[in-house]
């Protein structure tokens, strides 16, 4: 049993990494809303699925790309990756954009209770899971291979191959990319003041709405990279895939969750007491 | 004279109610039990569901979710506390049942009572240490419960992982009555009866003590640990009852399924009671009765448009919560306190 584990070590590792990485990407979608709304969006994992189509339907219906096709190579490669990743992030972004308006923005205008929002959340993730889902005939859908998979180096025994790499690399970009954003443009401090303080935010002159549809269009963005980095390794998809991945990112948002908790725990009871 | 709105079913319910003196209460109780009890005898009528048996559609979904959700309801609505991993507890009383039911010789009624206390002890000891914990991070930590259960469901020998257990018996008669898979009228009936048995134990609870605290703890957790009331104590109680209605729902499901397997057991069915309770109003008895009965209803009423079912399920529960967030039928504005002030923190 521990000898495949042995064996395996370092290639595990690597593939495991990069995995981390894109549920990193899709768990940012479940932080950004959680920190601005306090509310679990329940459809963030069938925004990661969308944002998959995204990739699959650039590289196959924009660059007619098929299954046996050649890879591509040199700028061409380069065009076509960027086409799809923007493609991904951009349908997910507006799928976000979308959820929020259709199903949280009345209620949040209304200010009701958190478990009608989540009910609400839990309707749209089953609509938009089900529509792909008539869209594709519940068939799984492959993505054609545009990146040839190149071993480029061997560490230890484990082979790390081109995509793993890419995804390493350009998803610490979009980390970097979006920790900036968050913290020195003039809409990431109007999101880190409407999480703190909706109300003093609102005093302050913050637009609520257009800080909490940013948050989604971000989260959306984010969890779109991910989408295209996931076909990118994986070279598959399906309407249901959403849900695996998006527990493994919620569970790592969580985490982070959890971490906050133990570290602000003073802070923070102190805030749930008034909110309980 | 007070002019009454007809459309606000709930407030005209309470009213009739409220009215009648005792014997036309139990006269009013016994006639509506009559009814929903012929029920399965309609399925000429508008009420048939196409492709799916009409009365095994009563039993599962119909009658089961509304029995897990008037479980839920103690958790959720009574003591409110968000609870996502209630589909555990059904996992429970339906592995006692298949397993107990395979190996030894005991009939459904008798493996009832271990049903029940194995997802009760099931709620303790997920109570005790994670009942500490508030709002959005007890919902993860109980979701991560019902993940755990079904996860070593799947990879024990003893549960034969994912192949599941067939050949569950099924109840044994009673007299005349007679458990038949293509004939589940008994099995709806026997629903009924622990819906009453449910619906009977939540109302007196409410009235006493236990009800009352649980109320208090609702609305402010805080003040009523500082006037004396035990929370953990009584938080641990709603869980475990809540627990109790579930692991029955369970034994009764595999023994009318004849078959169970973990996947039977997802966060899914979880999300869909929840869906249950708020969607027919948290903390109302007949409101989640009534939420419970359309969510399990529906997606088999229109299966004739059966590839876009879901969608509509889906389409339905954002449309509902748009225009009735409280729920189809919500609780008593007096019990509401605790909402308005969510929204003011």
């Amino acid at each position: 049993m521990f000898a495949v584990l042995i064996d395996q070590f370092w290639s595990l590792t690597i593939a495991g990494i990069a995995l981390g990485f894109i549920y990193v990407l899709i768990s940012l979608g479940y932080t950004m809303v959680y920190g601005v709304l306090r509310m679990i969006n329940f459809a963030n994992s069938e925004i990661f699925m969308w944002g998959t189509f995204g990739t699959v339907i650039t590289s196959r219906d924009i660059f007619h790309y098929t299954q046996t096709s050649e890879p591509a190579t040199g700028a061409k490669l380069a065009v076509v990756l960027v086409t799809s990743l923007f493609m991904s992030m951009l349908v997910a972004g507006l799928t976000a954009v979308f959820v929020e308006f259709v199903a949280y923005r009345r209620l949040r205008m209304k200010g009701t209770n958190r478990l009608a929002t989540l009910i609400s959340a839990i309707g749209i993730s089953i609509a938009l899971q089900e529509v792909m889902r008539l869209l594709t005939d519940s068939r799984p859908v492959g993505s054609p291979r545009v990146l040839e998979k190149i071993i480029l180096t061997e560490v230890w025994g484990a082979n790390i191959r081109l995509d793993t790499v890419i995804t390493i690399i350009a998803a610490a970009i979009i980390f970097f990319v979006l920790e900036r954003f968050i913290k020195l443009s003039r809409m990431g401090k109007a999101i880190r003041a409407v999480s703190m303080n909706e109300d003093a935010a609102k005093l302050m002159g913050v637009n609520l709405n257009r800080v909490i549809t940013t948050t989604f269009l971000v989260g959306g963005l984010a969890t779109g990279a991910a989408g295209f980095f996931y076909i990118t390794v994986f070279e598959y998809t399906k309407f249901n895939i959403g849900f695996t991945m998006g527990m493994a990112a919620f569970t790592a948002a969580m985490a982070a969750l959890a971490w906050d908790y133990l570290r602000f725990m003073p802070q923070l009871s102190l805030e749930h007491s008034g909110r309980q | 004279m007070k002019i009454r709105n007809y459309w606000n079913l709930r407030d005209w319910g309470a009213d009739i109610w409220e009215r009648a003196n005792r014997p036309k209460r139990v006269a009013i109780a016994i006639i509506s039990v009559i009814l929903v009890g012929l029920l399965p005898f309609a399925g000429a009528s508008f009420l048939a569901t196409p492709i799916a048996a009409y009365d095994a559609v009563l039993v599962y979904p119909v009658g089961i979710f509304v029995l897990m959700a008037l479980g839920l309801n103690i958790v959720v609505g009574k003591s409110g506390m968000l609870d996502l991993g209630y589909v555990a507890f059904f996992a429970i009383g339906a592995y006692t049942m298949a397993i107990m039911g395979t190996t030894t010789g005991l009939n459904t009624w008798e493996i009832m009572p271990f049903g029940i206390a194995f997802a009760m002890i099931a709620g303790v000891i997920l109570g005790l240490p994670t009942l500490r914990l508030r709002g959005d991070y007890l919902a993860i930590v109980t979701l991560g419960f019902g993940e755990i259960v079904r996860l070593v469901l799947l990879n024990s020998s003893w549960s034969k992982g994912p192949n599941g257990i067939a050949n569950v018996p099924m109840p044994p008669d009673i007299g005349p009555l007679k458990f038949k898979l293509d004939d589940q009228k008994v099995f709806f009936w026997v629903v009924i009866i622990m819906i009453l048995l449910t619906i009977w134990m939540i109302r007196r609870l409410s009235v006493r003590r236990p009800g009352r605290a649980w109320e208090a703890i609702r609305q402010d957790e805080d003040a009523a640990e500082l006037m004396g009331i035990a929370t953990l104590k009584y938080k641990i109680w709603s869980f475990t009852l809540g627990a109790a209605v579930g692991g029955a729902a369970g034994v009764l499901y595999a023994s009318k399924n004849l078959f169970i397997a973990p996947e039977m057991f997802t966060l899914n069915v979880s999300i869909l009671i929840l869906s249950c309770v708020v969607f027919g109003g948290i903390g109302n008895i007949w409101g989640v009765i009534v939420g419970a009965t359309i969510l399990g209803y529906l997606p088999d009423r229109i299966r004739f448009i059966s590839d876009a079912r879901l969608l509509v399920f889906g389409i339905v529960l954002v449309v509902v919560m748009n225009f009735r967030p409280d729920g189809l039928l919500p609780r008593k504005k007096r019990e509401k306190a605790i909402v308005k002030k969510e929204v003011n923190a």
